[in-house]
């Protein structure tokens, strides 16, 4: 072995190429200077994004994890650098999304003595990290930092914060790498018992009417093959969480669209109708099961999931199938019978039908003088953008206009905040999305509100000279919440009326390239010269100011009670 | 249907810092009382082990347990109920030296709670007993309405299973043969 006395700034960098980093999403800070200088000398290996806030960061290493299946790297100083992360790593815990977040720290004789820009990091990511480590020695680098990717990246990803004091960094080691791929306390994919792929198989086999979950955990173990294979031998009709989203392509056959609040009829009607319900790689959500009272209780269920504690948290379950869902998806698979649900299968359509000309028909195509509304901006853009893009969006109605009426063919398309629902999430996570792909084409569906609380990236994409398509579902709203005021608050809009800057001239200001589109004549044009060079583009369509998201299935009611259209609730 | 009653949990972790405020964040989270905890190094070498009791229902101790179970530095956590374990308490009692001479039945009450003296000196002494928690709360009744208890304390509980099946070090040993495959 080639010892070397090295610093341990250097021993840490040399640490992330040997784990295959070759970005990093950061903001410089005292406690971070010596890591920093370092980093001059390894540019030409560690491309550093230079974020324009810390949070900005995190959603950005989200970004680029999401879309590639890397581990994302995130690199700020302490105190308020490190504070400002917190958004993003609890976001990474909800979503299962595998980053390093690695933090300065005040010298180590410094430690608890409330010293300039010293906060408890440990302490306050301790309930949102996978695990959470602080770098005292240089020599403890070599193994903590490569615990902390092995650790972020196997089993159920999750994020992983490094506090890394400067002494730790000014120091010398003799420094070898040690991968560490095994630690006896934790064990990443639970064993499988041939029981319960025996049971599984054996009831699929009996179903009449089964029916599939499919969960971002498809997309996380790269099982998306192995679920096709699953579905079409056993002939199952599927249906995605939002997070599950492009592990089936869009018109798939087998594919009935989406679950939960928002999703589509079909889905969440059939899950009260089916015989047996197979969850694959999902978490039974709220915002999927509604009132869990009333979820699925005629069904037999069966649970495929690599994180245990998930398994009969929220519903209980028939037939638990640990593991990793790549194994366990193939192994019930060789043990099903080829088999045809065709009536089951057509049954959606009566759903689908329904759907489409009460919601979607007047959504994306609502045509005369009518204002622009999100749900046609977000097809004519999935449209031009080929079928190749990637889609990311904030979070509200923008999000779920996104989610619904954006189309995909390929995998880890979609970039979105699902568990912790976080405004701003948007745009720094499209810049990371850009990182992490960008042979593919990002495009960003965001509103005026959520735009405004990470607006600073603008920063980040005019300096990388990022080519990302923005597009600003612009309602001078914060349209969810006041869709749910109107539906349940009796239209008392407190505090959700937006007066907004003119977002065209502040994308000038960045050099973005942008255009406001009020009529679908501008629509038409902007999205044409959007996608005419590789380079940022806003697009900012005014679109209807009270806008609903529909389906809807109020909060708390039964998955099967959903509000289709406006004249329905004032009926109610 | 669910009710709640008294669980032992006991877990064994790597001797990492921050472990405690670990899992003391899932009882928070699920709003259960800790009604005890104890500490200590376990008779593996690193490997320590703690002892906590709490009221709650069983489903609710079952996604606990299972959470704690998942954070990287957790080796094994389990539930038990009273009947699957042998469980003990230590308790310490410091009452007057002069009161406790005077009083009648010194001997009696000694013998009947199993207590030992551990140190006398002019104005105090110190009785310590373990037992279960009724005993102990037993001799401090006692005491208290006899002659006053100056101070008192008792451990967090400390229990060993009586089953067969020794988890963690079958854990251990199924791990080993698989790394060593």
């Amino acid at each position: 072995m080639d010892k070397k006395q090295i610093t341990g700034s250097e021993a840490l960098l040399r640490t992330l190429i040997a784990e295959g980093v070759d970005t990093i999403f950061g903001y410089p800070g005292g406690q971070v200077i010596p890591l920093y200088d370092c980093l001059y000398d390894y540019s030409d290996r560690l491309k550093h994004i230079l974020v324009r806030h810390e949070q900005g960061a995190t959603h950005a290493a989200q970004g680029y994890a999401r879309v590639s299946g890397k581990t994302g790297v995130v690199l700020v100083t302490s105190g308020p650098g490190a504070t400002n992360t917190i958004t993003g790593i609890a976001d990474a815990m909800m979503d299962s999304t595998p980053i390093v977040v690695i933090s300065g720290q005040v010298p180590s004789p410094l430690l608890g003595s409330d010293a300039f820009q010293e906060i408890d990091v440990i302490g306050i990511t301790q309930p949102i990290t996978k695990w959470a480590y602080q770098i005292r020695k240089p020599e403890e680098i070599a193994w903590a930092v490569s615990r902390a990717f092995y650790i972020a990246s196997t089993g159920r990803p999750g994020p992983v914060v490094i506090d890394f004091a400067k002494d730790a960094q000014t120091g010398h080691v003799d420094y070898v790498y040690e991968k560490i791929s095994h630690i006896r306390s934790y064990q990443p994919i639970p064993e499988t018992e041939e029981e319960s792929i025996a049971a599984a198989a054996s009831l699929i086999n009996g179903a009449k009417k089964p029916f599939a979950l499919v969960g971002q955990g498809v997309i996380l173990s790269g099982a998306e093959k192995e679920l096709l294979a699953f579905l079409e031998k056993a002939d199952i009709p599927a249906a995605s969480t939002v997070l599950g989203l492009s592990a089936m392509p869009s018109d798939y056959p087998l594919n009935k669209g989406m679950l939960g609040m928002h999703g589509n009829v079909g889905p969440n009607r059939k899950t009260n109708d089916c015989d047996v319900l197979i969850a694959i790689g999902m978490r039974f959500d709220d915002r999927v099961t509604g009132n869990l009272q009333a979820y699925a209780r005629q069904a037999k269920i069966i649970h495929f999931d690599i994180d245990l504690s998930e398994i009969g948290k929220n519903v209980a379950v028939d037939i638990p199938v640990p593991g990793d869902a790549r194994e366990t998806l193939a192994a019930v698979t060789r043990l099903l019978k080829p088999a045809s649900h065709t009536e089951w299968i057509h049954s959606f359509t009566a759903d689908e039908q329904e759907e489409y000309e009460k919601v979607i028909a007047r959504e994306i195509h609502p045509g005369g003088d009518r204002r622009l509304r999100m749900g046609e901006v977000v097809r004519k853009v999935s449209d031009a953008a080929g079928a190749d893009a990637v889609l990311v969006t904030d979070v509200g109605q923008n999000q779920m206009m996104g989610v619904r009426y954006f189309r995909y063919s390929r995998t880890r398309s979609v970039v979105t905040s699902g568990g912790l629902g976080t405004m701003g999430f948007g745009l720094p996570a499209a810049i990371g999305a850009q990182e992490g792909a960008p042979d593919r084409t990002v495009c960003l569906f965001t509103g005026d509100g959520g735009l405004q609380m990470t607006l600073q990236e603008l920063g980040t994409i005019m300096q990388e000279k990022l080519n990302v398509k923005i597009i600003v579902l612009n309602n001078h709203y914060l349209g969810m919440v006041r869709q749910w005021q109107e539906l349940f608050f009796d239209k008392r809009y407190s505090a959700t009326t937006m007066e907004n800057p003119d977002f065209v001239a502040i994308a000038r200001a960045y050099g973005i390239r942008s255009r406001l589109a009020t009529t679908r004549g501008e629509l038409d044009e902007s999205i044409a010269e959007m996608f005419e060079s590789d380079t940022a583009y806003m697009l900012v369509a005014d679109v209807e100011t009270q806008g609903m998201v529909y389906p809807m299935v109020p909060a708390g009611a039964a998955i099967t009670h959903i509000i289709l259209e406006r004249e329905e609730v004032t009926r109610n | 249907m669910n009710t709640k009653q008294l669980y032992t949990v006991i877990i064994f972790s790597e001797n990492t810092v921050g472990l405690l405020n670990q899992i003391t964040i899932i009882f928070t989270r699920r709003q259960l009382n800790i009604e005890t905890l104890s500490v200590s190094p376990s008779a593996i070498r690193g490997v320590h082990k703690f002892t906590i009791t709490t009221f709650a229902e069983k489903d609710m101790m079952d996604k606990v347990v299972k959470q704690i179970d998942k954070r990287v530095d957790i080796l094994k956590a389990y539930y038990n109920t009273d009947e699957d374990l042998v469980h003990q308490e230590i308790a310490l009692y410091k009452v007057s030296t002069g009161l406790f001479m005077k009083m009648n039945g010194v001997e009696e009450l000694i013998r009947k709670y199993n207590a030992r003296i551990l140190e006398i000196n002019e104005d105090c002494l110190v009785l310590e007993k373990s037992g279960h928690y009724a005993e102990t709360q037993a001799l401090f009744e006692e005491l208290s309405h006899s002659i006053g208890v100056l101070q008192f304390i008792r451990s967090g509980r400390i229990a060993i299973t009586k089953s067969k099946v020794e988890r963690l070090s079958d854990m251990l040993s199924a791990m080993e043969r698989k790394i060593n495959m």
